[in-house]
């Protein structure tokens, strides 16, 4: 049952582009696309390793950075860049975790902030290598056998492969020993390691691999967008993207893809009725009436009904 | 084979106050030995050191030889010594299976890159997992509860689950941290059995316990620690009938000198 | 004189985390709505500078009294993640109630003190400046006596220490929780009375307060009322500091830096052997 469904969905994500006339509407779906990979690569360190990452917006924004000066000043293919925004944030990642050691909780929040404030302090101030708040225009399109990828049917094939990549790598570690190791480090970690979980070995891990997939959503947001400044460091997409896991449902693989979808859709819809601010003071309190109410998200809340009727 | 687990001079002081005070005794391989002494006697930081969950300020623990002082806790489990907690340690959102599974985790070899690239291999190792989980469940008792959640257990079955996840890492040395602690005498005579089934399969079994009659029945050796020092080493008779234990004992009221839970 | 505003930032922040438990995130708007709450007493009340100070300060305490009551007490026994994920939620909505309430421009918090430094002597000084400097001292002053002299002081520093045994003592613990967090979002709301007129007012001047807070918190050690007071000086001399070296673009990078480099030499906080809480 839960297979047709998925094939379901698949079939319907992947002939969007057919039956979705209003470029607008297109639009909207590679964000909400971007942003599906973003919440995924949060979730693997808030929903299952347990830890939360406030400063996430800081490797999306590595990403963007590092392949939009790749590709615009050294004249590198846009592939390479993405690679490159897959790897450089990956680092960070790796620095990072390292760094946190048997910092968690709370303290680990505000290492994650502190991060993403010194670098973007550095993208404002460093203008030589960043242009500072004038930003980097220009960035190239993605080409693919010759053809450009610029229109934006193409460009929603290039981020739905993007999403289902990222959803199935998330997958594949969730269910294997690796994921395993992950949980129990959120459950409970004293008792992890004494079974012999190393608790910074997987800490490490996850932030690496939840930072080079905010770095994917970067770099896929830089040739999309094809301009790159320092509001790629915004607080506000840290905040979305932490309202779409733990809205969507933290600790599942669908949770972060719905939350994605709906929170991207909503402030378009909004868009027509309401200011930005509005928007922000909505998602503000939508978070703390979410965490009252529906504390698991709306996937396992939804599942719970479903498996109630049953 | 299994190896001796040695403690020398093992001290933690902070401030003044000395919680060990140099300590040094050995536990001999394929034996269940009874660390027991009055309340703050030291017992549980004796075990927070030897397991690295604290470190000392002077001394050294071997382990076959090997000194093991200071190593991180999975480095040490990994070694051979787990250990089960005082108060009850599970994982509350999972599954007893899961609970077990987690407890596996040294015996599976994937990493990020099997759990990518290597499917077939992580579908074989989960089926050998499994099948190692459920014979360590039935082991422990709680065959039939395989799928319900560890929160939703009765308190005597949370304190088995713990015993499962610690045996499913295939310990040399098993360490409980008052594993009878809140069990009824029934549960807790079930524990006995368990323990001393253990230690046939070749497991040493060093225990902190509080139950007299538990420790005087299933122990080989038992040691006697008071205000951090080691003041009686020998079996359960010698050490019942040591003038220093029963004043240690007696000097706190005769508490824990007789059995009871 | 930074130094002293960031010690009442980070005393209130440390006694709410200390004893409540809470990572409140929302710190930094509390210091938001005292800057806002003078600069309404002097535009639309036309009170007094002197008069706007303590009714910002009440403003303050009040709505984190509230906060206390209507978001916190019902998530008691709830994770300490669920909480500050609360927390942030509030963040984001007092921000942008502020947005919108006032607008983006910033706006200028007039004062009868000059900011112009008078030399007198060898030394210069802004009677402004100075009057934050002193007005802070005294602020510090105060919660100290209140915590180390008063009866209700001597409560909060039992639940502190001993929930369990306060209660048994009859001690109502969540009468403490609501007085502690109205107590630290009345101290936040000072510190913005009290710079708003140094500096201009925008609504996401809580952002840098808030971190700015936390470093000190950090800094001091959780739960530290000497070590937050000392660590608010240091963050200020460090500030003027790197200003001095580095680039001024910067400035606000040492207080990330701190938490950083705190963070992972000495966890518990720098003065972590200072008395906790008084």
């Amino acid at each position: 049952m839960a297979t047709i469904g998925r094939l379901l969905i698949l079939a319907i994500a992947a002939t969007a582009p057919l039956w979705v006339w209003n470029p607008y509407h297109l639009h909207t779906l590679i964000m909400a696309g971007i942003f599906a990979v973003l919440a995924l690569s949060l979730n693997l360190l808030l929903g299952y390793t347990g830890q939360l990452s406030l400063g996430h917006a800081a490797f999306f924004g590595i990403g963007a950075y590092a392949s939009a000066l790749l590709t615009v000043k050294l004249e590198w293919s846009p592939w390479l860049g993405l690679l490159a925004a897959i790897a450089a944030p990956g680092l960070a990642g790796w620095g990072i975790g390292r760094l946190a050691l048997k910092i968690r909780g709370a303290y680990f929040v505000l290492l994650t902030i502190s991060f993403a404030g010194v670098i973007s302090l550095v993208s404002v101030n460093w203008m030589e290598l960043t242009n500072g708040p004038l930003g980097l225009p220009g960035v190239p399109p993605i080409e693919l056998a010759g053809f450009s990828l610029r229109s934006k049917s193409a460009y929603y094939y290039l981020v739905l492969a993007a999403v289902t990549a990222c959803y199935l790598v998330c997958l594949a570690i969730v269910r294997s020993r690796v994921g395993r190791a992950l949980v129990a480090l959120r459950e409970n970690e004293t008792l992890a390691a004494s079974v012999g979980i190393d608790g910074t070995h997987y800490l490490v891990l996850a932030a690496v691999v939840s930072a080079a997939m905010a770095g994917l959503g970067g770099g896929l947001y830089a040739h999309y967008v094809r301009f790159v400044s320092p509001e790629v460091f915004l607080f506000t997409y840290t905040v979305t993207m932490v309202i779409m896991v733990v809205a969507g449902g933290k600790g599942t693989l669908a949770g972060p893809v719905v939350g994605a979808v709906i929170f991207t859709a909503l402030p378009e819809a909004l868009r027509e009725l309401t200011s930005y601010q509005w928007q922000m003071l909505v998602y503000g309190v939508l978070l703390v009436l979410v965490l009252f109410f529906l504390p698991q998200g709306i996937v396992p809340s939804l599942r719970a009904m479903a498996q109630r009727r049953a | 084979m299994s190896d001796a687990l040695e403690v020398q001079d093992l001290a933690v002081r902070f401030g003044g106050v000395a919680a060990l005070g140099g300590v040094t005794f050995a536990v001999q391989p394929e034996t269940v030995t009874s660390l027991i002494g009055p309340n703050g006697a030291g017992k549980t930081t004796a075990f927070n050191v030897i397991t690295g969950f604290q470190s000392p300020t002077a001394g050294r623990v071997t382990y076959g030889g090997e000194p093991i002082t200071r190593w991180r806790p999975h480095r040490i489990a990994a070694r051979g010594l787990v250990r089960t907690f005082q108060r009850t340690s599970v994982f509350p959102a999972l599954s007893v299976m899961d609970n077990v599974l987690t407890g596996l985790h040294l015996r599976g070899r994937i990493g990020l890159a099997g759990a990518l690239l290597r499917r077939d291999r992580v579908r074989a190792e989960e089926r050998g997992l499994r099948d190692d989980a459920r014979r360590v469940i039935e082991f422990v008792g709680l065959g039939t509860r395989g799928d319900a959640l560890a929160s939703a257990l009765a308190y005597g079955e949370q304190r088995l689950l713990e015993l499962a996840i610690a045996l499913a890492a295939r310990p040399r040395v098993l360490l409980l941290d008052e594993p009878g602690s809140g069990m009824t005498a029934s549960e807790k005579a079930t524990l006995a059995a368990l323990i001393l089934k253990i230690r046939d399969d070749g497991i040493t079994v060093f225990l902190v316990e509080h139950d007299m009659r538990l420790v005087m029945g299933i122990s080989d050796r038992v040691l006697v620690l008071n205000g951090g020092r080691l003041i009686a080493d020998g079996t359960s008779a010698d050490v019942q009938r040591d003038p220093e234990v029963i004043r240690a004992y007696l000097g706190h009221g005769g508490q824990g000198a007789h059995a009871g839970a | 004189m930074l130094g002293a505003t960031y010690s009442l930032l980070g005393i209130g922040l440390t006694l709410v985390f200390g004893l409540m438990n809470v990572v409140n995130f929302a710190h930094g708007e509390f210091y938001t709505l005292g800057a806002y709450a003078t600069f309404a007493a002097l535009a639309l009340g036309s009170v007094n500078f002197f008069v706007a100070v303590p009714i910002a300060i009440v403003v303050g305490a009040v709505a984190g009294a509230l906060c206390d009551r209507v978001l916190l007490r019902p998530l008691r026994g709830e994770s300490i993640d669920t909480v500050m994920l609360v927390m942030i939620g509030v963040w984001i909505a007092m921000q942008n109630a502020e947005l919108l309430g006032w607008g983006g421009v910033a706006k200028n918090v007039p004062t009868p003190l000059p900011a112009q430094p008078i030399t007198m002597g060898p030394l210069s000084l802004s009677p402004l400046r100075l009057f934050v400097f002193v007005v802070s001292g005294l602020l510090i002053l105060g919660a100290h006596l209140l915590l180390a002299k008063t009866k209700l002081g001597r409560a909060m520093r039992a639940t502190f220490q001993d929930r369990e045994t306060a209660a048994l003592m009859g001690v109502s613990i969540d009468r403490i929780h609501t007085i502690t967090f109205a107590f630290g979002a009345g101290l936040a709301a000072a510190a913005g009375a009290l710079l708003g007129p140094v500096f201009l007012l925008y609504p996401s001047m809580g952002d840098l307060a808030s971190l700015k807070a936390f470093s000190v918190v950090i800094l001091g050690g959780l739960g530290n009322f000497a070590g937050a007071a000392l660590g608010g000086i240091v963050l200020g001399i460090a500030e003027e500091l790197g200003a001095g070296y580095i680039s001024s673009g910067y400035r606000d990078a040492v207080g990330f830096l701190m938490i950083v480099a705190v963070l992972l030499l000495r966890p518990a906080g720098l003065f972590a052997r200072a008395e906790r809480v008084g």
